[in-house]
Order: structure tokens, then C-alpha cells, then sequence
């Protein structure tokens, strides 16, 4: 694990990832029998871009996080309470709800990014868990686990919903998101992080700032999260607790480690996978959750690095 | 030739530095002045706390005595990232490499300092990110063909061998522009020919103005490139000056390289002796 190199994104390589995932989003929907695919496909779209956001964090600057849905949470529910409580316009609090998530990861980062591994993995899961509990305990304002309506969102009189409308907004926030990504990967501050990862004690001694840097990272990933919550309120029209509950924390990790974590389109593979795989296994009832739970463990065993660079390595030794 | 020189300025002084871990003395009441082209070297047996020393001075562990002063400003508090803003350098005696980047990209984050992009450029690949990109890939492209290494640009930190390791610290190292560096056994586990690119490198690296700090154990090395030298024995100062006068020092002969080294392998053949 600690001598695999880190997954290498050249120029080409960048725009390849960029004009493949554009490819697929563009074409696939050509082969829907049915609308309801344009839902489950947004649906893996927008759990994909929190996915990204993870990756940012556990992949690009090596520290874990098992609260990642608490910032899913915190970009969900602002897409209900802020029209609810504050009058706002429900498209206004897509941005909000990022601003309020990186304010909330800036206070948190602070204090528990001074933490490492196992340290850093409790206090993470405690941040999650204290945001599922804030949103299940305050019924008056949250609805409490029975959960919110969100109003449907208008933009100059157009009234935005449908499966197939909002499969190509979270297509194209996917993009950008793993636009950004990848741009992050392959500059000053993405080296900076790579290099925080590898040995912090060097990184320090090249003038890096350990702190800020990893603080920035967990405030990015904060970000992703919560705009993919906003999408997903908008596009569901509700939103509950689980949104920002363990579990779905769990699931990001998964995602992220599956698909492989130095990689950025790994953990859109990750997300498609998680998010498809219970889908299509219904038909084992009572033992889909078993057979997920062993495809996982192959995936772990077979492609350690992950699915991309797994899949890429062995790829390179057949060309070789 | 060492005495007509003029010498040049003080660059890094460390005074009166003492650390104690868990009742043992590390280090007591030491300092030493690091003077601009000028290579210093640190040597002692083992446990002397040569390391430890590099440590503090680095801003790695706070002394809990003494001051150390950077172009004569105080840094004896300073973080590690601060000191690198303010010109200092170091290698590491165990590798601190970042494994997981290719060689190239080593030396490019090395360049961190020097890069003026900014996170939203960044994120956003503005010209200001795409500019940063050109410019520190150049420089540390140099930087490897300096020490020897632009071959081996593109290839896994983690695939390079022990040799090749050391030289990409140093490349590192020297990213940042350095005023002073440390370097921490940089001849280590190196054969004869690569000590020997090592030992051309740190007196390039000198003649550029640079103040040198090292700790070495290969004593034709010592002897060969340093001005200056300092031997440490169980965390204080046993001697100081030309390699020449150390050399000579009856004590610094006792404690390094005679009677330790005796006691030492006397003790070991005893024990030897007494398992079989």
C-alpha cells in the first residue's frame, strides 16, 4: 500500500478521464428502457460527486474521514430549511448550504486535524454522528427522522424537475466536479498535499503548512458533500436524516477505497458500483446484502489499489 | 589554504542547546555557528545526539534550553515550514522520501515556497496554476540533472534505489533555495562513487554560498570537504575546529575513535563469548 505510486494524471490523461466520463454521461441514456433509469443514473451522478470530494480527502491528502455525510447532511437540509425558515429562494441554497458546510469544516477541521488514522477516524465518525443526531432530535425545526419536504426550485419561471432533466444538471455538476479534481491533483497545492501524505515530516521541512493544507482539504471535501446533498434534496423533493447518517458515511468510504483512492474517476466507479450494485442484486432478496458484502471483499482482495489503478496496472502489463 | 579565506558570515547559530527525553540528557550546552560557504560537520559515535540536534535546529523538537538564531533572528520557537520560508533545509537520516510521487515530482514539491498560485487558481487551473506547473517543473528538472538524476525524472520515488534516494533529498532539499542546509548522513549506505558525487555536490552547494551543516560518519569525507567541525560525545561538545585540530584532539581520538571503539568491541567479543 505505501509503495504504490500515486495515480498519474498527465496532461492527456486528464482531458482522456474528462472526455470519457463526458462520453458516457452523454450517451447512455440512449439506452434506457424507461425513465425511472434517469433517476437511478442521477442518482449515482450525485453520490459520485460526494464521492469526488472524499477522494480529495482520504486519496489527495491521506486523512480518513467517516463523517463525511454529516456535510451531505448539512447541504441537504439547507435546501429545506433555508426556504423554510429564512424565506430564501431554494436555488440560493445550493450555494448556502456549501458555505454554511466549509464554515462548519473550517471550525471542525481545526481541532481534529490535528489528529492522525484511528484518532482521526473516531472523531470524524463523532462529527457525523453529532450532525444525524442534531437533525433527528430537533423535530420542531428539522422534522426530526420522519424528515423534510424541499420545494420544488424555479429558475426564470422554468420549473425544474423530472427524472431526465435532473440526470443532466448532476451529469454536468459531476464533470466539473471531477474537472476540479483533477486540476487540483496536478498543481502547487495538490503536490503539497500528495506530499503531506507521504511524509509529513518532510513536507513540513520544504516549507509545506501541514495544518492549513490539510484543513483546506477537509473544507473542499466538505464542499463537494454538500452540494451533492442539495442535488439530492432537490431532485428527491425530501430529504431525512440517513442522508447524513453512518451508514451512508460508510458507504463514501467504501466508495472512495474501492474504486481507488488515489484515483479521482475511482471513486466515480466506486459510487456507480455502490449505488448499482444493490440494485441489481434485488433478485437475490433475503441474500443481497451478503453477496454485496463478498463482492466488496473480492474487489479489496483482487484489486487492492483499487478498480482504476488496479484495472490500469494490469492493463500497462499487457501492453508492456 | 582553509586560513587565508576570509570567512564568511554567520548564517545559523545555535547556543547553549540542551533537551532532556524521560531523565536522560540528550543534549547539553551545545551551539555551533553555520558561516555562509562554509561546510560544517557534526560527528560523534552513535547516541551522541547529533540527529537530535539537527532536530531542534530544524524545528522539529523544541529545546528546552538555549536560542537559535537565523540571520540573526530569533527562530528558537519557529515550526519546521517557518524556517524553510526563512532559507533552512535539511535531509533525513532515514529517508523521508515521498514514495508514492514520481523523482521529479519530489523535487517540484519541494518548490512549494517558491510557487505563488494560490487554491482558487488551482482548483480552477487559472494561468497563474498552469504558470506554477511550467516553472517549478523546470526548476526541479535542473535540479535532477544536478544531482544526477534526470534519467530517472518520470520513474516511481519507491522503485529508486538506496543511492539514488539520498541525491533526491538533497535535490529536494535544495528546491527551496536554501540559505543553510542540513543534511543528515548524506553519504550513508552510498558506495564509493556515488560518496563521491556527494562529497562534488555539497562543495558546489558551498562554493554557491551556501552554508553546509552535516552529520557524517564517513571520516574521509569529514576530513575532506568541512571547514569547520564539531564532535559531540553523550550530548555535549567535545572538540571544535579544522578538521586538522580534531584530528589531533587526544580526547576526541579517546572517546570516537579509540577507547569507545575498543570498549565496544571488547564488549562485544565478551558477549559473544559468553552466548556460545
Amino acid at each position: 500500500m505505501r509503495l504504490s505510486p500515486r495515480w498519474q494524471f498527465p496532461f492527456r490523461a486528464r482531458w482522456a478521464t474528462l472526455l470519457i466520463l463526458a462520453a458516457v454521461i452523454g450517451t447512455i441514456p440512449w439506452f434506457f428502457p424507461s425513465g425511472f433509469y434517469f433517476r437511478v443514473a442521477a442518482l449515482v451522478w450525485v453520490t459520485a460527486l460526494a464521492a469526488v470530494g472524499l477522494q480529495v480527502l482520504m486519496g489527495q491528502a491521506g486523512q480518513v474521514s467517516l463523517g463525511h455525510a454529516g456535510f451531505v447532511g448539512i447541504g441537504a437540509y439547507a435546501m429545506a430549511l433555508g426556504p423554510k425558515y429564512l424565506g430564501l429562494d431554494v436555488l440560493l441554497c445550493l450555494p448556502l448550504g456549501a458555505i454554511v458546510a466549509a464554515a462548519v469544516a473550517f471550525v471542525v477541521g481545526r481541532p481534529i486535524l490535528r489528529l492522525k488514522g484511528h484518532y482521526l477516524a473516531v472523531a470524524t465518525l463523532g462529527f457525523g454522528m453529532l450532525v444525524t443526531m442534531v437533525l433527528v432530535s430537533e423535530v420542531g425545526i428539522t422534522g426530526g427522522p420522519d424528515g423534510i419536504r424541499v420545494p420544488r426550485a424555479e429558475l426564470f419561471g422554468w420549473r425544474i424537475r423530472g427524472g431526465e432533466t435532473f440526470y443532466w444538471i448532476a451529469g454536468v455538476a459531476l464533470l466539473v466536479g471531477v474537472w476540479i479534481a483533477l486540476n487540483l491533483q496536478d498543481s502547487p497545492s495538490g503536490r503539497a498535499l500528495a506530499a503531506l501524505h507521504d511524509s509529513e515530516v518532510a513536507a513540513r521541512t520544504v516549507g509545506i503548512d501541514v495544518a492549513a493544507h490539510k484543513l483546506r482539504a477537509f473544507v473542499i471535501a466538505a464542499v463537494y458533500g454538500a452540494v451533492a446533498g442539495g442535488l439530492l434534496a432537490l431532485m428527491n423533493g425530501f430529504v431525512t436524516p440517513d442522508a447524513a447518517g453512518f451508514l451512508a458515511s460508510i458507504e463514501y468510504v467504501t466508495m472512495v477505497v474501492i474504486g481507488g483512492l488515489a484515483s479521482v474517476p475511482g471513486a466515480v466507479v466506486g459510487a456507480a458500483l455502490l449505488v448499482l450494485l444493490p440494485q441489481t442484486l434485488t433478485f437475490l432478496h433475503e441474500y443481497e446484502q451478503a453477496v454485496l458484502g463478498v463482492l466488496i471483499m473480492l474487489f479489496m482482495i483482487f484489486l487492492r489499489a483499487g478498480i482504476v489503478p488496479g484495472l490500469a496496472a494490469l492493463l500497462r502489463r499487457k501492453a508492456a | 589554504m582553509n586560513a587565508i579565506q576570509p570567512r564568511g558570515e554567520v548564517l545559523l547559530r545555535a547556543e547553549g542547546i540542551g533537551i532532556s527525553f524521560g531523565g536522560l540528557r540528550a543534549l547539553d550546552g551545545v551551539g555551533f555557528a553555520a558561516r555562509a560557504g562554509e561546510v560544517l560537520a557534526i560527528i560523534g559515535p552513535n547516541g551522541a545526539g547529533k540527529t537530535t540536534l539537527f532536530n531542534i535546529v530544524s524545528g522539529l523538537y523544541r529545546a528546552s534550553e538555549g536560542r537559535i538564531a537565523l540571520d540573526g533572528q530569533d527562530v528558537t520557537e519557529a515550526p519546521p515550514h517557518r524556517l524553510a520560508a526563512r532559507g533552512l533545509s535539511r535531509t533525513f537520516q532515514n529517508l523521508q522520501v515521498f514514495f508514492r510521487m514520481t523523482a521529479l515530482e519530489n523535487v517540484m514539491a519541494g518548490r512549494h515556497l517558491q510557487e505563488r498560485s494560490g487554491l482558487f487558481a488551482d482548483l480552477f487551473r487559472l494561468p497563474a496554476a498552469r504558470r506554477a506547473n511550467a516553472t517549478t517543473r523546470e526548476a526541479a528538472m535542473a535540479l535532477l540533472a544536478e544531482v544526477g538524476l534526470a534519467d530517472k525524472a518520470e520513474q516511481p520515488a519507491g522503485s529508486l534505489p538506496y543511492g539514488a534516494l539520498k541525491r533526491l533529498e538533497i535535490a529536494r532539499a535544495l528546491a527551496t533555495d536554501p540559505r543553510v542546509l542540513m543534511l543528515d548522513e548524506p553519504a550513508a549506505g552510498c558506495n564509493p562513487v556515488e560518496t563521491e558525487e556527494i562529497d562534488r555536490l555539497i562543495a558546489q552547494v558551498a562554493a554557491r554560498g551556501v552554508a553546509v551543516v552535516l552529520i557524517e560518519h564517513d571520516m574521509k569525507l569529514v576530513m575532506r570537504i568541512s571547514r569547520h567541525v564539531l564532535v559531540l560525545n553523550q550530548g555535549r561538545m567535545l572538540a571544535e575546529g579544522t578538521p586538522e585540530e580534531v584530528r589531533g584532539n587526544p580526547e576526541v581520538i579517546a572517546a570516537y575513535l579509540g577507547t569507545h571503539g575498543a570498549k565496544e568491541a571488547s564488549r562485544a567479543t565478551a558477549r559473544g563469548a559468553h552466548h556460545a
